[in-house]
């Protein structure tokens, strides 16, 4: 299934018991009706997923509450089979009649689609049997006025930090409840309940020099695991406060710390990479690299799909078949891809789970945490944020905007903006120094700092 | 009532039997307590999308959406619901959850007359989707690809793409407008992998707008695209390293007009400046840029992917000066912001879908016009950067910093363009790389139909376009 960051709608008699049974038991129904109209239809296999979710969000700023918005969703998506061809189709409407025209409307497009070997469903042997329970499901109904209270200790705290906190784009608080159901005609049926809650400060700092504004956020399957929101302020205004006066650099080369936040984006440029769909279309730097050295001897990468209660957690993927905790990348080696079924068979592999993406995509801590890579750097840019895109993944030529701090002697000198950092990640990953141990678990990608050396900086 | 506005109650009211009383009744319970303003934002889309590769279209989708957000507004506050199912009881349950916003009490509602809110006809009212058979648009894709193959042996790889979405909308507001527009949007994409000696890379072309399908098949357009994707990554094949460090930089026409959107076009956004997060905010006629440069946004474009017959609040679009001769004079608005600032909606309230609340957004942002042959300008440069392609790019309104990363650039030595190199993302501030223009070129161009604007989590299509241009001292973020 490929819905990926799609909207999708609720229907209202949900509202209240979207992890009750009845929900569950009308998600399931709905894929079996699908399935079968499906076969029905003709269709010699399919595959099929269906969503409920709701949520708030609302934001304080100023003190004053500004925005409230109730999100209730719901949809449903179905991929057809006639043989080896394929037809894709989804709704929001959840109507018998609509459910046949969305069914009707997919097995149109097999229609036209031409014959691939590679197409179907998952390999029935490789699909999930016991799905363990991955504790992602803690709803949390806030009343309206804790929720604003929350907000609004959160951004008072950033505000009163320092008087030359002038603005505040404001803080945000959300929360998000989520049903999936997957079912396919091989009879794989799994169910999946998640919640996910977060706070956000995104604080204006100024001076005569002018503002810089940055942002903190706090992310948790239960409310419980939320930083305190007193926290979460103080940290947005104090890095937003930190940027104040920053200068560009001379153009120069030298060694780079990416702050643990940034971090995950050099491991996210990996796992594109290594991901199948860009791998059978040649369109990656580390085309037939597997058993080959892509990263510095002493790095380690892997996947924990089964952690407790993590963001990036799942017991199967997006095409029912059963995760397992593996390795991508031992002693600098890189010994699996990030594949799903068809790419696996465009390949001549097996999939690795990873229809939808990686789960909880680990590189191994060091021993030292973000002052001590700054000490063994010594001299060099810390990086805390990124802006624009600039990594072609074809040819792993890397270019991006950056803004940070210059150190010296392990310590911040002055910060700097208006600069870019430019490399090759073959050459980035290859000459990667030390990973830090102050982890950030906020993500699906869990990295501390990375310290790189020789980078190309562009600046004045 | 217009065609528009006609057609839309025929899709998105009238099966669910809701007519001007129902309406009044939704508006009624909306507008009860201190909110000041209420909208109904009615939306049905459909999508399709049909993909190429390996010679073959092996996939394609087709999706509906539909559903009405409710927009409750209280002085600064906002409350929003949305329902997908458009039923009286779903409405009138959002109508009640929105507007929890505002305290109780206040002004009783009053009667609305209901009134067309006016609005262009900048593009047909087709279904987009409906315009080409199925098998049509598969032969369409399966030409690009020859096409492309038939350039060069060392071509590798094509993938294509062809998508339409027929959206339909309606807006009825507290103020009694009721409008409706009909938007087709069409749009093909081709990217292609060469290799040569075991060096891969790859070159993307696309374009098109709010017509039909037959705008690919008219003029060679579809064929011309995978030509351009192919020219574009053979270029990239001879590629040296870019340069790193301040360079005078000449931008060619068209796309590379992303310099704007991103360097003043969101930090002229109304939202950013009443809050006063802009690095723009408060500078209304000041000189922000040389005197050669007038900046408009502009929704009213025939056919063009930016634009619109009315914005997304109903609003009919216009043509926005932001910057003329080199002074800023405008920004650009929705009603929330227009009220609160006390000046007019310039027809660029936008959003995503029912299930997200309009903000201000550009439509289609270029650069008028100036004097100079490009090849002029080429020859004033003695070493720089003629960079003639983009991908995405980024701002950071607060500091005003934005990047903008090039995908096919050249050296320019002694006033002329010699070789390629490879792509670098530029990084500029907002508020000054503008007064660093030096020249103007006479080549106004628009781009082909490709870009979305993503903020605050929301995707818009817009339209961007400039003449040549030479600024003088631009970051490239290169490596040598």
């Amino acid at each position: 299934m490929r819905t990926k960051d799609k909207k999708q709608k609720i229907e209202h008699r949900y509202l209240s018991s979207l992890s009750d049974l009845t929900s569950s038991e009308r998600l399931t129904d709905l894929i079996d009706t699908v399935l079968t109209e499906a076969k029905r239809q003709g269709a010699s296999s399919a595959e099929a997923g269906a969503n409920l979710a709701q949520g708030l969000s609302l934001t304080v700023r100023l003190g004053e509450l500004e925005t409230v918005e109730h999100t209730r969703d719901k949809g449903l998506g179905i991929t057809v089979y006639f043989g080896q061809r394929s037809g894709s189709a989804s709704t929001t409407d959840f109507t018998p009649a609509a459910l046949r025209d969305t069914v009707r409307a997919a097995c149109t497009i097999a229609r036209y689609t031409a014959e691939d070997a590679c197409t179907g469903l998952a390999d029935p042997d490789r699909l999930a049997k016991d799905i363990p329970d991955l504790d992602l499901h803690h709803p949390w109904n806030p009343k309206m006025e804790t929720a604003i209270d929350l907000a609004q200790l959160c951004e008072d705290s950033a505000r009163r930090l320092d008087s030359r906190i002038s603005n505040s784009e404001g803080a945000t608080l959300s929360t998000h409840e989520g049903l999936e159901v997957y079912g396919n005609t091989h009879g794989f049926l799994g169910t999946v309940a998640a919640t996910r809650h977060s706070l956000s400060a995104s604080i204006i700092a100024q001076d005569e020099k002018g503002m810089q504004r940055d942002y903190w956020y706090t992310v948790s399957r239960m409310s419980s695991g939320l930083e305190p929101p007193e926290a979460v302020g103080k940290q947005a205004a104090a890095r937003a406060l930190r940027r104040l006066g920053a200068r560009k650099l001379s153009t120069r080369r030298c060694s780079v710390v990416y702050e643990a936040p940034v971090a995950a984006s050099l491991l996210s440029h990996f796992v594109s990479a290594v991901s199948g769909g860009n791998l059978y279309r040649q369109a990656s730097f580390l085309l037939n690299h597997i058993g080959k050295p892509v990263f510095a001897d002493h790095v380690h990468i892997y996947e924990q799909p089964h952690l407790k209660a993590a963001l990036g957690s799942a017991a199967f993927d997006g095409e029912g078949v059963a995760t397992a905790p593996r390795d991508l990348v031992k002693d600098g080696v890189l010994e699996g891809y990030v594949l799903d079924s068809y790419s696996a068979r465009k390949l001549k592999m097996q999939t690795t789970g990873n229809a939808g993406g990686v789960h909880n995509l680990t590189i191994e801590p060091g021993d030292r945490d973000l002052t001590g890579l700054l000490k063994q750097m010594d001299t060099g840019l810390l990086v805390t944020e990124f802006i624009g895109f600039g990594v072609n993944v074809v040819t792993g030529d890397y270019s991006r905007g950056a803004a940070g701090f210059w150190i010296e002697n392990g310590e911040i000198q002055y910060p700097v903006e208006e600069i870019t950092i430019a490399g090759n990640l073959k050459d980035m990953f290859r000459g990667l120094v030390a990973v830090g141990n102050d982890v950030d678990t906020r993500g699906n990608i869990r990295t501390g700092s990375i310290l790189l050396d020789n980078m190309a900086v562009a600046g004045s | 009532m217009s065609g528009g506005l006609k057609q839309a109650r025929k899709a998105l009211l009238d099966p669910a039997g809701i007519g001007e009383c129902e309406l009044e009744r939704l508006m009624a319970n909306l507008m009860t307590g201190r909110v000041d303003y209420a909208d109904l934002y009615f939306q049905y889309s459909r999508h399709e999308s049909w993909s190429l590769e390996e010679g073959r279209v092996k996939s394609g989708s087709h999706n509906i959406e539909q559903g009405v957000g409710v927009r409750a507004v209280s002085g600064e506050k906002t409350g929003f619901a949305y329902s997908d199912e458009i039923v009286m009881p779903a409405l009138l349950e959002a109508a009640t959850t929105a507007r929890a916003i505002a305290r109780q009490g206040g002004k009783a509602s009053v009667p609305i007359t209901w009134r067309g809110g006016g609005g262009l006809r900048l593009y047909e009212s087709t279904d987009p989707l409906a315009g080409l058979a199925d098998d049509a648009k598969v032969g369409l894709l399966e030409r690009v690809e020859a096409e492309a193959r038939a350039q060069d042996p060392r071509v590798k790889q094509v993938m294509a793409n062809l998508a339409a979405v027929h959206e339909v909308i309606l807006v009825a507001r507290s103020d009694g407008v009721l409008t409706g527009d009909v938007r087709p949007l069409v749009r093909l994409n081709v990217t292609v992998i060469v290799e040569q000696n075991g060096r891969r890379e790859q070159g993307t072309a696309g374009g098109g707008g709010r017509f039909a399908y037959r705008y690919f098949l008219d003029d060679d357009t579809a064929l011309g695209y995978a030509r351009e994707a192919v020219r574009q990554a053979l270029v990239n094949l001879e590629s040296i390293e870019a340069p790193a460090g301040t360079l005078q930089v000449v931008l060619g026409p068209g796309w590379p007009g992303i310099l704007l959107h991103e360097a003043i076009g969101h930090g002229l956004e109304g939202d950013f400046n009443r809050k006063g997060t802009s690095a723009f905010a408060g500078r209304i006629g000041e000189q922000v840029a040389s005197e050669q440069c007038t900046v408009v946004d502009d929704g009213t474009l025939p056919d063009r992917r930016g634009s619109l017959n009315v914005d997304d609040e109903g609003t009919p679009t216009q043509r926005t000066v932001l910057i003329e001769h080199g002074i800023l004079k405008g920004y650009m608005q929705d009603t929330l912001n227009a009220r609160l600032t006390k000046t007019a909606p310039t027809g660029n309230g936008r959003r995503e879908s029912y299930a997200h609340l309009p903000m201000p957004r550009m439509t289609n942002t270029y650069m008028l016009a100036g004097q100079y042959d490009p090849a002029e300008i080429i020859a004033s440069v003695e070493k720089g950067l003629y960079a003639v392609n983009f991908g995405g790019g980024q701002v950071d309104i607060t500091s005003g910093k934005f990047v903008f990363s090039a995908s096919e650039a050249y050296l320019i030595e002694k006033g002329k363009v010699t070789r390629p190199v490879k792509g670098a993302t530029l990084i500029g501030s907002g508020p000054e790389v503008l007064t660093r223009v030096g020249m103007v070129g006479n080549d106004l161009k628009l781009d082909p139909g490709v870009g979305t604007c993503g903020k605050d989590g929301q995707s818009v299509p817009v339209g961007v376009g400039q003449p040549t241009l030479r600024i003088d001292g631009l970051t490239v973020g290169g490596t040598r």
